[in-house]
């Protein structure tokens, strides 16, 4: 099919339809609220159910019960609210619902700004629930990108019975790019839905579990998650981009918005003569090993709107800190393509 | 032939109740599953347990169930409702969790008039976490946060939930009941029963305030508990319809 002009967040909501989302609950927040105001229009026309909630703790709460009644769901909403709803995602983490929470990043903390920003890199991998647990985070950088992995985060979520997060920021929420919104995501199986979800009981009661009482049963589970989960999602879920690498000394690390400002800069950098390259994380947990294990990289370079919170991921993938450097921007600010190979250089020549 | 005059409901699972003796709780799981049963429901029903000593429903009935977060019932029974319109789809909820920490969700599950029903039991006080000051501690009432007894000066005045909620439109069914008699047993079973029948007519929300006892945390036997009930909670929460929108109430 054609490609049609949409803007990120609206692009979002239709795909959420197309992959078969049937309950969004939400709360307004700026920079996303084009991903309710899509689907309480569009939502109910596609037979699914639109709530715009008290809050955004209701909303996820509101995820818990119809994803734990076997509905494909969604939540939209950014970095403040997803604070807010960190606990239920602890619940939906342990009562494990496939959920599909899509989280469109502002400048940071508490309401900050509104401007676009990569601030909620650890809120989305490390979380802010209690206890033990991984959420698979994808994090697209293009409009394009976004609507594939809405896409593929509900069929990831269903395989592993578990809520996944696609980390945008509010570049890719509020631009407009073309799309095709026929690229096929593949189908995947998973248990059906009728062998663990309530409202399919009939007699056999199904329960979804937010405590076990019993300490040793609780490791139990605790384990069975690390086992049967986040060790294969680890092995299998790993994606990335490696862009202008083949013949690379030094490689940007950047994912999401940061990204598409290295490729630019990139483009300068070597016609400095600096080969330079991309190393971009599509999945920031698991965070990608691999591409770091190349022995021709002199310095792996992390461009981020942020402070540096991928920082160590990178340092760990690269098994060497000395090898790792950082230059970002933070608070809602883009950095330039410019900026970028001014900091570059800096970083380069300081190392010669 | 032997007539069966009082038999365990199909609802309930064998599992003994660890509730203390003289608490409500048993009572009412036992009123729910007697209703649902009654209404041939017994394998069309979702319950929401809450945080509190009730987590534990679901060892005792036979429905699907899911542990809510502390006070969320309201939203999550929300998510459940939608997607299973036809089921019938329970909340039960302490006063900590419902009138506490969880009022933003009962207010506005029931303005938007969600089609579940919540069962609300007052005991004034914090179970399971050992006896803390309820928004519904009485004046004067001691617990182990408010030792001297609630001095609503310093800590506040008491909450009464189905006057509030009554205000509200969504709601087609709001009454409050005991359960310190047997003649106030048998009014409240009749009460979950209509509010349950509501849903099942799809007229909008309802709620089941039941005042209950604590004994444990009270400080007070089993019987003195149920006196306490009578001399001092229902004075202060009287019992009644307060919402029923096929009188026009």
């Amino acid at each position: 099919m054609a490609k049609v002009l949409m803007k990120g967040n609206e692009a979002v909501g239709k795909a959420a339809i197309q992959a078969g989302c049937k309950f969004f609950a939400g709360y307004p927040i700026t920079p996303q609220n084009e991903v309710p105001e899509y689907l309480s229009r569009e939502l109910p026309l596609a037979g699914g159910t639109f709530i715009q909630s008290e809050s955004e703790v209701a909303a996820i709460n509101m995820l818990y019960g119809a994803g734990g009644s076997g509905a494909r769901c969604m939540t939209s909403s950014s970095s403040p609210g997803i604070a807010l709803k960190q606990e239920g995602i602890g619940y939906c983490v342990f009562g494990e619902i496939p959920c599909v929470i899509n989280s469109v990043a502002r400048g940071g903390p508490a309401l900050g700004t509104i401007q676009p920003s990569q601030q909620d890199y650890n809120q989305a991998t490390r979380g802010g629930a209690n206890g033990d647990y991984h959420i698979p985070v994808l994090a697209p950088a293009s409009i394009q990108e976004a609507v594939n992995f809405i896409k593929e985060a509900f069929e990831i979520a269903d395989v592993y019975r578990t809520p996944v997060i696609v980390l945008e920021d509010g570049l890719i929420g509020q631009m407009m790019e073309p799309v095709d919104f026929d690229v096929p995501v593949k189908k995947r199986e998973h248990t059906p839905k009728s062998e663990w979800a309530m409202g399919y009981g009939n007699g056999n009661p199904h329960l979804i579990e937010g405590i076990v009482m019993d300490a040793p049963m609780c490791e139990k589970k605790n384990r069975r998650f690390f086992k049967e989960k986040y060790e294969v999602i680890e092995k299998e879920e790993v994606r990335y981009e490696e862009y202008m690498m083949d013949d690379a000394e030094y490689a940007f690390v950047a994912y999401g918005s940061s990204s598409r400002i290295c490729k630019t800069a990139i483009k300068t950098l070597r016609e400095k003569g600096i080969k330079i390259g991309l190393i971009r994380p599509q999945t920031l947990w698991p965070f990608p090993q691999v591409p770091f294990q190349n022995k021709n990289i002199k310095l792996f370079i992390d461009i981020e709107m942020n402070m540096g919170q991928m920082v160590p991921d990178v340092a760990l993938a690269v098994n060497d800190k000395n090898k790792v450097k950082f230059f970002g921007r933070c608070g809602g600010m883009i950095p330039s393509p410019e900026e970028v190979v001014e900091a570059t250089e800096k970083i380069i020549g300081g190392a010669k | 032939m032997p007539t069966t005059l009082f038999k365990k409901p199909n609802g309930l699972t064998d599992k003994k109740f660890h509730y203390c003796p003289g608490c409500g709780h048993g009572i009412v799981h036992r009123l729910i599953a007697e209703c649902v049963d009654e209404m041939g429901d017994t394998n069309n029903t979702i319950i929401c347990a809450p945080v509190g000593c009730a987590v534990f429903i679901p060892n005792y009935f036979v429905y699907d169930s899911i542990h809510c977060a502390h006070g969320r019932a309201p939203a999550t029974a929300t998510g459940i409702k939608r997607t299973h319109p036809d089921k019938t789809v329970i909340t039960y909820q302490g006063d900590g969790d419902l009138a506490s920490i969880g009022m933003a969700e009962i207010i506005h599950a029931a303005a938007r008039g969600e089609k579940f029903t919540t069962v609300f039991i007052n005991n004034g006080i914090y179970g399971m976490t050992g006896g803390q000051m309820a928004p519904t501690t009485l004046p004067g009432m001691k617990s182990t946060t408010s030792q001297s007894g609630r001095d609503p000066k310093l800590n506040g005045n008491p909450i009464r939930i189905c006057e509030l909620l009554a205000t509200l439109t969504g709601p087609a069914y709001i009454e409050r009941v005991a359960v310190d008699s047997p003649a106030h047993v048998i009014r409240a079973k009749a009460a979950i029963k209509k509010a349950l029948q509501y849903q099942k007519e799809k007229l909008g929300f309802s709620l089941v305030e039941v005042v209950s006892s604590c004994p444990t945390n009270w400080g007070k036997t089993a019987v003195k508990a149920m006196e306490f009930v009578k001399t001092d909670m229902i004075p202060y929460y009287p019992l009644g319809v307060y919402k029923d929108i096929k009188e026009g109430k």
